[in-house]
């Protein structure tokens, strides 16, 4: 029989979920602010959506003025996870359009880490696998 | 938004009253992709001078460079870019991975803080560039968030982009999984440091001039 390798001792590990409906009304800089707070506090951020393109420059670039200020912040992980719609059938497409714009990019999830937790974030089109330091 | 709306109306005006010259072409990517290599492979070519110094260890482009009037021809035709060469952008920074490399302590947070001014330095020079080519090393795996944050935003600046899959010379190297990463933009192969396939790139390069 293959044995099975142990797992290391996880010390404890902290998500939270922030649903779209808490960060819609959010204008750049407080919702980065928001994610990056969370993130300090050693949290890995599941964002319902993702950030525009606008936001995840601005998340960086706030994230190397932290790790300049913060004595052990390293830095983050982020990866977006969204729905691989290719293949799939118009009417499918449709219905992933139609909740877009009820609910902004709520098909999407964003998970955002601090780098001293997640060591990596590895994606391919369709699984993302943390990899925990 | 101000300034992406600003950036758009200017290129607008540009590409209505004046012919394009000094063309202001930025390298951006993830650190250790080979943007200064391509940079100075191209000045080299044209210029017979290089635009910065290259290294194993990441982030050794720290401040933006440039290289203004390089002139390149290709088939009879010849174009002038400013030459924007960046620094790699990335999401982490620990000074303990540059110690790894041979960084004595002092100076391996010396060069953290540094690439920490450098990434920001890099997204602020988004909304001056006329054309991107983003450097991607081949034997990585392309799907990072890094890369697709780039690509987002020049697409939301509506800068014309050549996706460059870099480091061929590689055993590692597969232009097929960036290609498909990235199958709406051209994707052309290269080894910067070795030279391979530079005339697909020149070739790639006045394609991406045109739609400035």
């Amino acid at each position: 029989m293959k044995k099975i390798k142990k797992l290391g001792k996880l010390k404890g590990l902290r998500l939270q979920v922030l649903p779209y409906s808490e960060v819609q009304e959010l204008n750049i800089a407080q919702r980065v602010k928001k994610i990056l707070g969370l993130v300090l506090e050693n949290k890995i951020v599941i964002l319902q959506g993702r950030l525009r393109a606008e936001e995840e420059a601005r998340l960086i670039e706030d994230t190397m003025a932290l790790v300049d200020h913060v004595k052990s912040f390293r830095g983050i992980e982020l990866a977006v996870i969204e729905p691989d719609l290719k293949d799939q059938s118009m009417l499918v497409k449709m219905k992933h359009g139609i909740a877009k714009r009820l609910i902004g990019e709520g098909n999407s999830l964003t998970v955002i880490g601090p780098a001293s937790i997640i060591k990596e974030i590895k994606r391919d089109p369709k699984k993302i696998e943390l990899l925990l330091g | 938004m101000l300034k992406i709306i600003r950036n758009f109306s200017r290129r607008i005006l540009q590409s209505i009253f004046k012919k394009r010259d000094n063309i202001k072409l930025g390298f951006y990517g993830p650190p250790n992709a080979g943007k200064t290599s391509l940079a100075n492979r191209i000045c080299k070519d044209w210029t017979g001078q290089e635009i910065g110094k290259v290294s194993g260890i990441p982030h050794e482009t720290r401040s933006v460079q440039i290289k203004e009037k390089v002139e390149i021809k290709y088939k009879g035709k010849s174009l002038v870019f400013k030459m924007v060469d960046t620094p790699g952008i990335a999401t982490k920074i620990d000074y303990e991975d540059f110690i790894k490399h041979g960084l004595k302590r002092k100076e391996a947070k010396k060069r953290a803080k540094e690439a920490t001014q450098g990434i920001i330095e890099s997204i602020k020079w988004l909304d001056d560039m006329d054309a991107v080519i983003v450097v991607i090393d081949a034997s990585e795996n392309p799907y990072s968030q890094v890369n697709i944050t780039i690509i987002g935003n020049l697409v939301a600046r509506k800068i014309p982009i050549l996706v460059v899959a870099n480091k061929i010379d590689l055993k590692k190297a597969n232009i097929k999984k960036v290609e498909s990463a990235f199958p709406e933009y051209d994707v052309v192969g290269i080894s910067a440091k070795d030279g391979i396939n530079m005339d697909e790139f020149y070739e790639s390069l006045f394609k991406l001039a045109k739609k400035v």
